[in-house]
């Protein structure tokens, strides 16, 4: 096939690269709600450890 | 790499994507036979190239849990696919979205390096399934570590035999042929190629960080609540059979 013209070689790049973009922002936004998650977890466990030690 | 390094590296990896980009953009020449779409290379053939050299080291660090049992490897391992199987969905989108431009089709079916890379990609959706359906976490990690390896071994061979096939239309970049790319084009796909192992490792090191933690967080709630002594989870392992 013949190159395409720069107009519609453009959209095919421009969708390649947002695809990757997309997924990369997908999985670190997950990446970092799992890790908020478990850090507001471990922050929970340790205050209720220390009022039990309180006590 | 310690935790607190991760965000500074993270940024480094962030500052070097953005440069290759660049580079892909405003330095590289556009390629004389495909025109502008041939940009999609620098991203597809550097993302190709990090999946399946993950799966292989997934595959090695499957390798060294078997010979330490060192559940550490087993993790190394488990995340080191799991994010490798995340960059092939991109590898096979990219390469898609290239196959139409170029070739009119978004999939060719008697293109072995497509259809080579699909069989390995299924090969990899298999793992997670077959790791999560065994529940004793010593077998569960055995098992997973000899998928690992055995998957690792077919990914370099798979390679080799697709390369030797005959009819291919699919473009060779490392070969003699291929590998004759003019300076710019070769620098930008250097720096394409540097910037996704560090994206790799970075994001490897992320993960890993979370499933550390999230291991470390049930320890404590067990720690915390322990589970009644007559529950099936706490049998001694003679007892359970």
């Amino acid at each position: 096939m013949p190159a395409l013209p720069l107009g519609d070689a453009g959209a095919y790049v421009a969708a390649a690269y947002i695809t990757f973009m997309v997924l990369l922002v997908v999985y670190v936004s997950v990446m970092a709600r799992n890790v908020t998650r478990v850090r507001q977890e471990l922050r929970r466990l340790t205050e209720e450890r220390e009022r039990e030690e309180s006590r | 790499m310690a935790d607190k390094r991760l965000p500074a590296v993270g940024a480094s990896a962030a500052a070097s994507l953005g440069a290759a980009f660049a580079l892909v953009f405003f330095y590289a020449p556009i390629d004389a036979d495909q025109g502008f779409v041939q940009k999609i290379f620098y991203l597809h053939v550097p993302l190709g190239i990090v999946a399946l050299g993950g799966f292989i080291a997934g595959g090695v660090m499957g390798l060294c849990f078997l010979r330490t049992g060192n559940r550490i490897w087993d993790l190394r391992s488990y995340v080191a696919i799991h994010l490798s199987l995340i960059l092939a969905i991109g590898v096979l989108a990219t390469g898609s979205i290239w196959a139409r431009a170029s070739w009119g089709h978004w999939w060719v079916w008697s293109e072995p390096m497509l259809v080579s890379f699909l069989i390995v990609f299924l090969l990899y959706c298999c793992y997670q399934p077959l790791r999560f359906a065994i529940e004793e976490p010593e077998r569960q990690a055995r098992t997973a570590a000899a998928f690992a390896v055995m998957a690792g071994a077919f990914v370099p061979v798979n390679f080799v035999a697709v390369r030797l096939a005959e009819t291919v239309t699919h473009p060779r970049v490392l070969s003699a042929t291929g590998g004759q790319m003019p300076g710019a084009m070769r620098v930008t796909f250097l720096a394409c190629l540097a910037a996704m192992v560090l994206l790799y490792v970075v994001l490897w090191r992320l993960e890993l960080a979370r499933k550390s933690a999230a291991i470390e967080l049930k320890r404590l709630r067990r720690r915390e609540r322990p589970i009644p002594s007559s529950s099936p989870a706490v049998m001694p392992r003679a007892a359970a059979g």
